[in-house]
């Protein structure tokens, strides 16, 4: 946000060392906008949150008694006669994945100001975004009529669902709100908001393409989760 | 001495750095709605913050006075086990979480971070705005558990399940735990935005010349601890969702299976040890989010009050900075009792006792700041010197706790109650008081009163002596904490009682001389006396204010350039007997400062 009030130059240093950054004055991250610094260190802590959330996942799959269920069956999809395992998640991963590169280049367009194709690549983002969660909510509402519950579950182990539940609700929040963000940020690049330098109805911050970028580390973030999400619940 | 211009500063050939944050957009208020109350400015951010942690620590040190009443003169109040329980809870969490972490981090953090820092505010005003009225929101869920059918959880404030969650745990089966997990979740993500301002403002948003081993320890102390707070926050963030799933949905994270009155409960496989970890993880780094702050704070008043130089200023930091990343590593010594593996025990009691080496280094560095230092016994002084002794006693009887032997005998006793007050109680509280009688100055532009401050500090000070000394003793002769009512007979002998009685009387006098304290801070704020610019000849940047008390914007139309560290006291060859940190060298070329 600073770099666009155009009153002051801003001058980034030649890159230094490590340690001549960190014990310069102004800025520990030399040329790093407060913004993205601010996007960086939340995502460190809710990196946090979600270690913490598999970790008491392990814990708790080797503290119950009960058998744990067999993913590629419970998690498969009946395609004519047969049972194909983890095909559903397969076209989930493959499309919040696509996102992450649609987004890219959203930055990339961004940054060069092409307000066009920025916007119709992060409409795509948005879109595909929207179109992981449906998939999410098809597979939740496939799980609950086979009778899966947080408290219980006819596969085994009743923490099964529990975690599933919680750990996939949570990532999926995470999804829905980049999503609301993404519709947001689209309005905001067609509108032109970010070439004018609009200021924002609650902050009153001028608007500024770098946005495109901060919301592309939160987006990049959640992929990536997905990732840990998708080895540790389909894979194990 | 007036801040020099740019013309100056290129006539006497000192180098400036170039500028790199452009001048910060701030929103002007133009209401009362927007001054006062939805305000972006982080010093009316922090003053609310600081009034609301102290009008519901009031409600935890009542609740104290209630339990010592009950311990010393069972009947003379009427009270029953259940109700016991939900005080000892409630005064746990509230002083822990709602009183010394926000008051710390969000109330001297939002005033004293951008004015030491030479900002004009902190970087996201509006994020820093709405993580005050979350942090509110908060108080209010918690508060509302007061009203609730079966009232607040009685858990004890670990609340450490299966037995939070069950029947027959005052507010287990009811809202009262649930109101506690849903604040403590509101907490975390309302302090999650406070935490990244004051990161973010401390790591990119300092005045030309402030680098970070220019800054005053209260800012590292504040900062340090706002990065174990993001870190640690996750986890209690974390067990709250899970163990309201288990109360709420029924599912087992944390319930084994368990029969309750003949009855076989619903639950099943899961890992109460898991909640203990989860909890520690967050605890015991939540420990030092309390203690960090204070001991940056104590050092600069230290400095101030003794007219000299920080002794080690780069140690303190280092100190500060590994303190905060072994914190990350010791929890599990609050579980020797557990019945975990043996291993760990080792393992984690050997880093416990690491933590003693920089602990220490930093007790000898105050101590050597005061040493042949012009000590002014002004009342920041004496609470500082309070702290010091205060923290050394609370820090020895850590090393007994700390070794697995010696603290399976002594778990669960008032020696335990005893150690974690003295060093994570009434310290950081003596640093608060102390710290505001230093910044009220600048808060309000007027002086405490004096007479009534050292009639405050002094029966705070023997008063808190005499509440926690005896309960050592106490704690060796094998008085449990948490009991209802102990009674005399074989167990314990009739000295028991004595010391009771003796440690309620002291609780209530220590608890009322606080009111005489808010007393003074209302009397004062209106009629105390005039103090003037820097009145303690302080030198760094909060006092450098063109208004005092400070207005929106904090500093001139130009941002103070910084040339020195923030203790150039006494320097000698200097004029007065302090170089604030904006003068620069050619203002005061005589003085032989040894460190800039």
């Amino acid at each position: 946000m600073e770099e666009s009030s155009s009153s002051v130059k801003v001058v980034i240093p030649p890159k230094a060392s490590f340690a001549k950054e960190w014990s310069s004055d102004q800025k520990a991250f030399k040329g790093v906008p407060w913004g993205k610094a601010m996007m960086w260190i939340f995502l460190v802590s809710d990196t946090f949150v979600f270690s913490i959330f598999l970790i008491s996942y392990m814990t708790v799959r080797f503290s119950t008694k009960a058998d744990w269920p067999n993913p590629s069956e419970v998690f498969g999809l009946h395609v004519g006669q047969y049972n194909v395992p983890l095909l559903l998640i397969a076209i989930m991963t493959f499309i919040l994945i696509t996102s992450s590169g649609t987004m890219a280049l959203a930055v990339k367009y961004g940054y060069e100001k092409n307000r066009k194709m920025c916007g119709y690549l992060m409409l795509a983002t948005a879109v595909f975004g929207a179109s992981f969660v449906g998939m999410q909510a098809f597979e939740w509402t496939k799980l609950i009529m086979e009778g899966v519950r947080p408290w219980s579950n006819p596969f085994g182990a009743p923490q099964f669902g529990a975690i599933f539940f919680m750990i996939t609700g949570f990532h999926g929040t995470h999804v829905t709100i980049g999503v609301i963000f993404l519709f947001i940020m689209t309005y905001k690049v067609f509108r032109g908001h970010f070439d004018t330098g609009k200021r924002g109805f609650f902050t009153s911050q001028k608007s500024d393409y770098e946005a495109i970028e901060i919301m592309g580390l939160y987006w990049h973030f959640v992929d990536l989760v997905w990732v840990f999400i998708f080895a540790f619940f389909y894979l194990w | 001495m007036a801040a020099d211009s740019y013309e100056d500063v290129v006539k006497n050939k000192e180098t400036i750095p170039a500028l790199e944050v452009a001048p910060q957009d701030l929103y002007h208020a133009k209401s009362f709605w927007t001054k006062y109350i939805f305000c972006q400015d982080a010093k009316v951010i922090g003053i609310q913050y600081g009034l609301t942690a102290v009008a519901i620590g009031l409600v935890g040190l009542v609740s104290s006075w209630l339990m010592r009443m009950q311990i010393a003169f069972p009947g003379l109040i009427p009270m029953d086990a259940a109700q016991y329980y939900q005080l000892v809870t409630m005064h746990g969490m509230i002083m822990v979480v709602y009183l010394l972490t926000a008051l710390f981090l969000g109330g001297f953090g939002n005033f004293l971070i951008p004015l030491m820092v030479g900002a004009r505010d902190m970087v996201f005003p509006y994020v820093n705005m709405v993580s005050f009225w979350v942090f509110f929101l908060a108080v209010i869920i918690l508060a509302a558990s007061y009203f609730v059918p079966g009232g607040p959880t009685g858990a004890g404030w670990t609340l450490y399940p299966p037995q939070a969650i069950t029947s027959g745990t005052p507010g287990g089966d009811g809202l009262g735990i649930v109101l506690m997990l849903v604040s403590l979740a509101v907490f975390v993500i309302g302090f999650t935005m406070g935490g990244l301002n004051y990161v973010i403002t401390v790591l990119q948003a300092r005045t030309r010349g402030m680098t970070l081993m220019r800054l005053p320890l209260t800012v590292w102390g504040i900062f340090t601890a706002t990065v174990l707070a993001l870190f640690a926050f996750p986890a209690l963030f974390v067990a709250g969702i899970m163990m309201t799933l288990d109360n709420m949905l029924g599912t087992s994270f944390f319930m084994p299976a368990i029969i309750q009155f003949g009855e076989k409960l619903t639950h099943e496989g899961g890992s109460p040890i898991l909640f203990q970890h989860l909890f520690w993880f967050f605890g015991h780094p939540e420990v030092y989010i309390v203690a960090l702050p204070a001991f940056g704070i104590v050092s600069d008043l230290i400095s101030v009050h003794a007219r000299k130089n920080i002794f080690g200023y780069r140690m303190m930091v280092w100190a500060i900075v590994i303190i905060g990343g072994l914190s990350f590593i010791v929890w599990a010594h609050h579980m020797y009792v557990a019945g975990m593996n043996p291993w760990f025990g080792f393992f984690f009691a050997t880093t416990t006792l690491i933590i003693a080496v920089p602990t220490a280094i930093k007790v000898y560095n105050w101590v050597l700041t005061l040493w042949r230092g012009n000590i002014k016994l002004t009342l920041p002084m004496l609470f500082s010197i309070a702290f010091i002794i205060t923290f050394v006693n609370g820090g020895l009887t850590g090393l007994f706790l700390g070794n697995v032997a010696v603290d399976v005998p002594l778990s669960d006793t008032y020696f335990v109650v005893a150690h974690f007050h003295m060093v994570m109680g009434i310290a950081p509280v003596l640093v608060i008081l102390g710290s505001v009688y230093h910044w009220f100055p600048l808060i309000t532009g007027r002086f405490l009163n004096e007479r009534l401050g050292r009639i405050h500090f002094w029966v705070t000070f023997i008063g808190s002596y005499s509440i926690y000394f005896p309960m050592h003793y106490l704690g060796f002769m094998g008085v449990t904490r948490r009991y209802f009512e102990v009674f005399e007979g074989e167990a314990f002998t009739y000295s028991i009682t004595g010391i009771n009685q003796f440690i309620t009387i002291a609780a209530l006098i220590t608890g009322a001389v606080q009111f005489l304290f808010i007393y003074n801070i209302i009397v004062s704020s209106k009629f105390g006396k005039k103090a003037g610019k820097n009145p303690w000849k302080a030198c760094s940047l909060e006092w450098r204010t063109k208004d005092v008390p400070p207005t929106h914007g904090n500093f001139d139309k130009e941002l103070p350039v910084v040339y020195r560290w923030a203790y150039d006291y006494s320097v000698p060859g200097a004029d007065e007997d302090y170089i604030t940190q904006d003068t620069p060298p050619s203002a005061v070329a005589n003085a032989r400062a040894e460190q800039t």
